[in-house]
């Protein structure tokens, strides 16, 4: 089994039944199992997440993303640096980057005193790091390829045509 | 007194026509009968047709077409198919692939010439011959060859008035599709009997196995083969109609002679989005296949399942499962289907008499309409068997 098309179908609908994954992939439900399972383990499924507008609800969320410029470490990179930065439960995401700064750092907080709070006291601090630019999200219009506030689908088509 | 001409008299309303005009009155009915992707048009299609506009790029092209675009359809055939074409000689662009279908059949045919279609096919083809003057000659393809046509068929069909084979690969409505090897044994007898071949292309970016040859492609026949393709199918582009024709100058040049009276050119607007869709659409084609290769996997293994026999079609996108063992005719499935579970497929008769004990399912759909569509079915095909 092409583990790239199951990979694209759970990616697309993360909830699908391993029947339907079965069928829309034509194999049996064992096999379908199997490679899922297999995945999963080697880490190459990292997760069933949900896109989440979050700007429709009441709960206050606050996103920025930063650049982070940082100094490598002899033998070991940017690596370590990385993985400082990374373990904070408040970094969503940590991407190292081609360009003006190293990192690009997205996380997410109550207020945009608290996130002001982490770079000052949590981020910017971490040795090798030499500076951050924040930018804080005014609205999302797009997020994992789901366009924010897009109208349901409507089928415009005729009933039946040949 | 009816003022119509006695042809026109002849030609029977399509049957689909007929059929959709009472599915679109009950309400709630999900349709798996349409033959146009659900795709939108890709945006950057979109947007040189919206650019187009605003340049203000907007006048009459030349009858053939624009040139760029021209251009890039033999560049695409040559990069694709391996098919070599001119531009400037051999290609015209036309208002959809339906515009071509006429288009050759008034430029082949003298009066009772035949042409050989192969049935179950699109709707539009034995109209178009008889409107021209033309006679139909069918061949029946079957089930358990996948629909194929093969050199005995052909043979058989073949008469002294024979004068184009009418192909449509991958098939709408079978789904049916022909290899280079089945065209090998094909290729000789079009050639002894010099027949013209129509070669109606327009699922040639949806061919699951990715073996899609064009017959154009065989040297020793070129001259005689006219390739029918348009922008609907592989670039969701139905409603712009843009279409083209490659063929050897001779029938470009008697084909214009048509179209610069009959319809100038098409639109503008659609041949600079079609451009930008020839040039740079080879990823939404790519896309596109993916997605109709799920739900075809998705259809053809739900309908096994819930009984309706059906095999796994290669290319275009529509199943053609047998319902004879229910024991009522297409169109009694079909017209008992949309009132009593409220599904609407396709009679499999309206595609010619050989489609009789068959329908035609559309997977254009999204999955979650595809699995809705397929609980409606079982509970009626449940039903039946109850009360029989």
């Amino acid at each position: 089994m092409d583990d790239v098309r199951l990979l694209k179908v759970l990616e697309n609908d993360p909830r699908i039944s391993v029947r339907d994954l079965a069928d829309i992939l034509n194999e049996t439900e064992n096999n379908v199992l199997e490679v899922k399972r297999r995945l999963e383990k080697e880490k190459v499924i990292c997760g069933y997440h949900t896109v989440i507008n979050w700007d429709k609800t009441n709960h206050d969320k606050v996103q920025a993303i930063i650049e982070v410029s940082a100094k490598p470490e002899r033998d070991k990179g940017y690596d370590n640096v990385a993985m400082r930065i990374a373990r904070y439960p408040e970094v969503k995401s940590l991407y190292l980057m081609s360009g003006k700064s190293e990192f690009i750092v997205m996380i997410d907080g109550k207020s945009m005193r608290e996130i002001a709070d982490f770079v000052g006291q949590k981020l910017a601090p971490i040795e090798g790091v030499t500076q951050t630019v924040t930018c804080f999200v005014l609205k999302q219009y797009k997020i994992e390829g789901v366009v924010m506030d897009e109208k349901t689908f409507e089928d415009k088509r005729q009933i039946v045509t040949p | 007194m009816s003022y119509l001409n006695k042809k026109i008299q002849t030609i029977k309303p399509s049957g689909i026509r007929k059929f959709s005009e009472m599915a679109s009155k009950i309400p709630g009915v999900i349709s798996l009968g349409v033959g146009e992707p659900d795709f939108e048009t890709p945006w950057h299609i979109r947007e040189e047709g919206i650019y187009a506009i605003e340049k203000s790029m907007t006048y009459y092209s030349p009858n053939l077409g624009l040139v760029e675009l021209r251009k890039e359809i033999c560049n695409y055939y040559r990069r694709r198919w391996n098919c070599e074409y001119d531009y400037s000689k051999n290609c015209l662009v036309t208002v959809g692939a339906s515009e071509g279908i006429d288009l050759c059949m008034r430029t082949i045919l003298d009066p009772n010439d035949e042409v050989i279609v192969l049935h179950p096919s699109y709707v539009a083809y034995d109209p178009c011959v008889t409107l021209s003057g033309g006679v139909v000659k069918v061949i029946d393809l079957k089930a358990e060859n996948q629909f194929k046509l093969t050199p005995e068929m052909l043979e058989a069909a073949i008469t002294d008035k024979s004068k184009i084979l009418f192909l449509n690969y991958p098939s709408n409505p079978t789904g049916g599709c022909m290899s280079r090897e089945d065209y090998e044994k094909i290729v000789p007898i079009i050639k002894k009997h010099n027949l013209v071949v129509l070669s109606d292309e327009i699922y040639a970016e949806l061919s699951y196995n990715d073996d899609f040859c064009s017959i154009a492609s065989f040297d020793e026949i070129k001259d005689q083969v006219i390739v029918l393709n348009g922008f609907s199918k592989a670039y969701s582009m139905t409603g712009w109609r843009l279409g083209y024709i490659l063929a050897n100058e001779d029938i470009i040049s008697a084909m214009v002679k048509i179209h610069q009276y009959t319809i100038m050119c098409p639109s503008t607007i659609s041949q600079y989005a079609g451009i930008e869709a020839i040039k740079n659409g080879d990823k939404d084609c790519v896309m596109h296949k993916e997605s109709f290769m799920a739900r075809r996997n998705y259809l053809v293994n739900n309908l096994n399942r819930i009984g309706l026999d059906c095999h796994m079609p290669n290319g275009a996108f529509y199943v053609f499962p047998s319902i004879k063992k229910t024991g009522m005719s297409s169109e009694e499935f079909c017209t008992r289907l949309v009132h009593e579970a409220k599904v609407a497929v396709v009679p499999g008769n309206a595609f010619g008499d050989s489609g009789e004990g068959h329908v035609r399912i559309s997977y254009a759909y999204s999955i979650e309409q595809i699995k809705e569509a397929i609980e409606r079915i079982e509970s009626f095909l449940k039903k039946i068997e109850e009360s029989a």
